[in-house]
């Protein structure tokens, strides 16, 4: 019985990891339609972070903690170089913006590779989040890991945060007007260009919190970063462009039918079938959960 | 005296590139290298079909490991069925397989008939499904360009966790035979290289053809502006399912061929990275052009060979920049810069890509 | 641009292909093929050269690069020594990019464009698998170092890593004996070694009464643990037998420290886990636990303190050795060994001159059998430490005699119906 629900948080946890990497890439993805593949090596970034201010604060606990908003900040610096170098110049191209970022992917793995050496590294766990909880004891228990829960959290607040600034400060209402529609906003004195360059700054910020956030379950390397690319990019798709509960709601989704398939049967054909399953809703509804409605004929 | 040479230009360049692969290729390069060279040439067969989908239609298909796939396997359960003798099963399934008899998928490959038309058909009939899908339902762009990605990486999990009937992670290797022919003979193995050249330069004549015909043109007009040729009354996504398959199928026949040169398919080489891998060639080549494409294949494949070898780490730089600059700002390749000094004397047929 | 132009030069190429393939047909299968069969070992030279074929880029670089400063250590070393025959060993060293094609592709070019005496290297058995035509065709030798799955014994090979009868059925013999275990967890990287050795370990469990509590396998370079985790809990085996590659290590002990498992509570004994991987996952994650190879750095013998010293001088104290690096070193050694008593470098005389060579290797004596091609190697079960180190446990005492088909044990009847013997 307690197997149901152990497996249930594990999808929903996977779900979380799943929302913070494809937060980012939501955001960047639903305003500009830039396809950043770029982003896995922002996580990266994010997750290097972690692992260099381990050495000068010698608490796990606290380089975790100062690690946050530092990898927020070393990926939204990357995110605006980028943006500022290439993308903005390929607006009118996003095909072609896919192929030029995971170029510069290419370049930002190599980059770690001479900087940090091929292998893994590997970060120490602070001492609270090593730990779990048992909701439910007995022979059967139910824990919840400490970690998980974190990650959790962690996701929960971004998408929070991420809302609320979307929907009430005088940025977000800039940023959103752009979304809807590019020209008029424009025409009604946003400068669109500015606009677009904080925004990808947020959102290459967030895929640092995810990198942040993946060194508490995995391995930190140069490759990293394309091991969760596809299915980031799967979640946003699935969730519909330019949609924050879209992609809520598809990352908690893939993540509870990947563990439930896993679960059942083995990991490949769990991976195999969620990528059917995405495959398949597509025909479903080509423009995902939600859609944009706009009168645009492309 | 300028219309004249230009109209003779292009069957000029296709002679000289008949006599560099079938004259001077095989004169001048020692059986390693012109097993590499094959190797390569399988590589320009995908480009010519990435040239059609992507630089003529604008579907970016970042998926093509799946029909590079699907042909190479086809062809490798023939030649491992081959090897193994009527009624004898391959050697891996002997070792990790705890079937006792074939599988019944695998008793059609017997057949040499069968295998070289599943060789061309199973590619083209997966990627006609699957294009008919998509197109019907007008997802396009990024969407199936993540979509194509997908099935990729679906195939190449979906072989490596079948170990016990496909041979898993290690793929199909070891081939004694080709067609009844020892490819332990170097004489042999020549000749697949002729056969490899012959089927490139084949199909970037077929598809010359398909750039010049009306057809052609309904395909870089939906490109364009799908809309309009929809109003037009065309119908938009079979115009696009039509490139789709035609590049899928000669995904598929490269698959085939890298069967024989290589001797060796694996899952390795048709997932995510080798997919992408086949675009680059073709985009800094020049993703409209075919022998923008071929050449840019053969040249990003050799330089691999060469320059990763002797700077594993300065060659991913390179190849990631010069990748980055002839996207962002050089979209029509190399070849464009062709057509960039031309144009300006003969302002006939300009096709310039997107 | 005319059309029927293109029509015609279309027919003229389908033509000539017509007629090359016509003309230009060797011989068929089966028939001999004198011309391809046997590649010329490079004696014109005061030196002998030997290919290095590992992959220097790519995911395999972090392991296999250890295996080539190994290897360059021992030429190094007979280069010192006065050389085989008299004359010094030249290393050409090929990057296989961690790719398969490539280790075929420089496979060929080492043997016939370099003409090499003999090729040390591979690690995958992939790339192993991608190799072994190219050294069968052209009559060569590759020495390969790696534990692996066995079920493989190809003339053009010596295997100088442990095959399964000298790594997992000791382990399976270890856990039943001496840890009283009576159920196990399978769990694996998806590929050959991972699914092969499982079913080694299964007929093995059905012969002595172990329970397999459940079977899994994440695909390669996986980090999402999670579901695997909780099954191995939820299935509350004895031990976990691990078979998992590189960086899934990392992913897979989080999960199950954070579940609360133990090395006391449910060992892990992994079998591709040595000192180098115990460096990148990270020793107290993994403190406690069991592995199972033929050679630990610290092996107690004067010839390991001599290669452990020389190693640490040449690449870095901070450098542990492990069982591939030391199998590899041993595999250039017992090659010298070879052509010193064949009194050659020609491939058939080097074979025919290998059975019952040894060498004083640093795990100890390993004696070459000539049958199989593989060594009489030592098995030991060690137990990883928080500094890093793997510090034996219990050993099989005296080399285990080779039997990569398992023929010896009557359980193992059937697992492989493909003998080529």
């Amino acid at each position: 019985m307690s197997i149901i629900l152990t497996q249930s948080f594990t999808g929903i946890s996977i779900g979380a990891v799943l929302l913070l990497i494809a937060l980012g890439l939501s955001l960047t993805f639903g305003q500009m339609g830039v396809i950043n593949m770029a982003h896995g090596e922002f996580i990266m970034a994010g997750a290097y972070t972690v692992y260099l201010l381990q050495g000068p604060l010698s608490s796990a606990g606290m380089s975790l903690l100062v690690a946050l908003p530092t990898a927020f900040l070393v990926a939204g610096a990357m995110g605006v170089l980028l943006e500022w170098l290439l993308i903005r110049r390929l607006y009118a191209r996003p095909l072609d913006t896919l192929l030029v970022t995971w170029g510069v992917s290419l370049m930002l793995q190599q980059l770690a590779r001479d900087l940090f050496g091929a292998p893994n590294v590997h970060t120490e766990i602070p001492g609270w989040l090593s730990g779990r909880v048992t909701v439910i004891g007995g022979d059967d228990p139910l824990t919840l890991t400490h970690a998980r829960l974190f990650i959790l959290a962690l996701a929960l607040a971004a998408v929070v945060a991420l809302t609320l600034a979307l929907r009430l400060t005088p940025l977000g209402r800039r940023i959103r007007a752009v979304v809807q529609h590019r020209d008029l906003a424009e025409a009604s004195g946003i400068a669109t260009a500015r606009v677009d360059r904080i925004t990808f700054f947020i959102g290459s910020g967030l895929a640092g919190l995810a990198g942040v956030a993946l060194t508490l379950v995995g391995p930190i390397g140069p490759t990293m970063g394309t091991n969760v690319i596809i299915d980031a990019f799967l979640v946003v798709v699935v969730g519909g462009i330019g949609q924050l509960r879209g992609a809520v709601i598809a990352a908690f989704a893939l993540g509870v039918l990947q563990a439930v398939m896993e679960y059942s049967t083995t990991v490949s054909v769990a991976r195999v079938t969620v990528l059917i399953a995405i495959v398949a809703f597509l025909q479903w509804r080509p423009q995902g959960i939600y859609t944009l409605r706009t009168r645009s004929l492309a | 005296m300028t219309d004249f040479l230009h109209r003779r230009r292009a069957p000029a360049g296709y002679a000289l590139a008949a006599v560099l692969l079938f004259a001077l290729a095989p004169l001048l390069l020692s059986d390693f290298r012109l097993g590499q060279f094959a190797r390569y040439l399988c590589i320009a067969i995908v480009a010519v079909g990435i040239a059609l989908a992507w630089g003529r239609g604008g579907m970016l298909v970042l998926g093509q490991g799946l029909f590079f796939g699907v042909g190479g396997y086809a062809m490798a359960m023939h030649m491992k069925l081959a090897d193994a003798g009527p009624g004898g099963l391959p050697d891996f399934m002997l070792l990790y397989g705890t079937a006792d008899a074939l599988p019944w998928w695998w008793e059609p490959f017997r057949s040499p008939a069968v295998a070289l038309a599943a060789v061309l058909l199973l590619p083209m009939g997966l990627a006609a499904v699957i294009g008919w899908f998509v197109f019907r339902r007008r997802v396009r762009g990024a969407y199936f360009a993540i979509l194509s990605q997908a099935l990729a990486a679906a195939f190449a999990i979906l072989l490596i966790g079948q170990q016990a009937t496909t041979g898993g992670s290690n793929g199909l290797t070891d081939f004694q035979g080709f067609f009844g022919y020892s490819l332990l003979d170097p004489v042999n193995r020549r000749t697949v290289y002729f056969v490899i050249a012959a089927t490139l330069l084949a199909l970037m004549l077929l598809t010359r053809q398909i750039f010049h015909s009306r057809y052609g043109e309904l395909l870089v007009a939906v490109r364009d502006a799908e809309e309009r040729v929809r109003f037009l009354g065309y119908d938009p996504a079979l115009v696009k399912l039509a490139a789709y398959v035609a590049s899928a199928g000669m995904a598929g026949v490269a698959g085939a061929l890298f069967v024989p040169a290589v001797g060796i398919i694996s899952p390795a080489l048709i997932g995510i990275v080798p997919s992408i891998q086949f675009v680059i060639g073709a985009a800094i080549g020049g993703r409209a052009s075919v022998v923008g494409v071929v050449l840019g294949a053969i040249a990003v494949a050799w330089a691999q060979t060469v320059l990763s070898e002797e700077f594993p780490s300065a060659w991913t730089y390179f190849q990631g920049g010069l990748f980055v600059v002839v996207i962002a700002f050089l979209p029509g390749g190399i070849a464009s810069l062709w057509q960039l000094a031309t144009r300006r004397r003969a302002r006939t047929e300009a096709v310039t890509a997107a | 641009m005319p059309k029927a132009r293109g029509h015609r030069l279309l027919t003229t190429v389908l033509a000539l292909l017509t007629a090359v393939v016509m003309t230009a047909c060797g011989a068929r299968t089966g028939e001999d093929t004198p011309a391809g069969r046997v590649a010329e070992v490079d004696t014109s030279a005061d030196t002998i050269k030997v290919g290095l074929l590992n992959s220097l880029s790519g995911t395999m670089a972090i392991s296999e690069v250890t295996v080539r400063d190994a290897l360059l250590l021992a030429i190094d070393e007979i280069n010192a020594a006065g050389g085989v025959l008299g004359r010094q060993i030249e290393p050409v060293s090929e990057d296989g990019a961690s790719d398969w094609p490539t280790f075929a592709e420089k496979a060929e070019k080492l043997i016939r464009q370099d003409r090499v005496a003999a090729v040390f290297g591979c690690w995958t058995s992939a790339s192993r698998k991608a190799v072994l035509p190219v050294f069968e065709r052209n009559g060569s030798l590759l020495f390969y170092p790696v534990q692996y799955e066995g079920l493989e014994q190809s003339p053009s090979i010596f295997y100088t890593g442990a095959t399964t009868n000298q790594q997992i059925v000791p382990a399976l013999d270890y856990l039943r004996e001496e840890e009283g275990v009576e159920s196990l967890y399978l769990v694996g990287s998806d590929y050959v070694f991972p699914r092969t050795a499982n079913r080694i370990i299964k007929a093995y469990a059905e012969e002595h009464g172990i329970e397999i509590a459940g079977e899994d396998y994440a695909p390669l370079g996986s980090t999402e643990f999670a579901t695997i985790a909780n099954k191995v809990q939820a299935a509350g085996a004895d031990a976990v037998f691990n078979t998992l590659n590189g960086d899934s290590n990392v992913s897979f002990f989080r999960e199950y420290q954070a579940l609360g498992l133990t090395a006391e509570s449910m060992p892990v004994l992994s079998v591709s886990i040595a000192e180098e991987e115990v460096r990148s996952i990270g020793a107290q994650t993994l403190a406690g636990q069991l592995t199972s190879w033929n050679y630990y750095q610290t092996t107690p013998s004067a010839a390991n303190e001599r290669f452990v010293a020389a190693y640490q001088a040449e690449y870095g104290e901070d450098r542990p050795t492990s069982d591939p690096m030391e199998a590899a070193y041993t595999s250039v050694h017992l090659w010298a060994a070879m052509v010193e008593e064949a009194g050659s470098f020609e491939v058939a005389d080097v074979r025919a001159a290998a059975d019952g060579i040894t060498f004083d290797a640093p795990e100890g004596t390993v004696t070459v059998d000539g049958e199989t091609q593989h060594l009489h190697k030592t098995n030991r079960i060690g137990r990883i430490g928080a500094d890093g180190l793997i510090t034996e446990v219990w050993s099989s005492k005296t080399p285990i005699r080779p039997d990569p088909y398992l023929r010896a044990y009557e359980w193992a009847r059937g697992l492989a119906a493909g003998d080529r013997s």
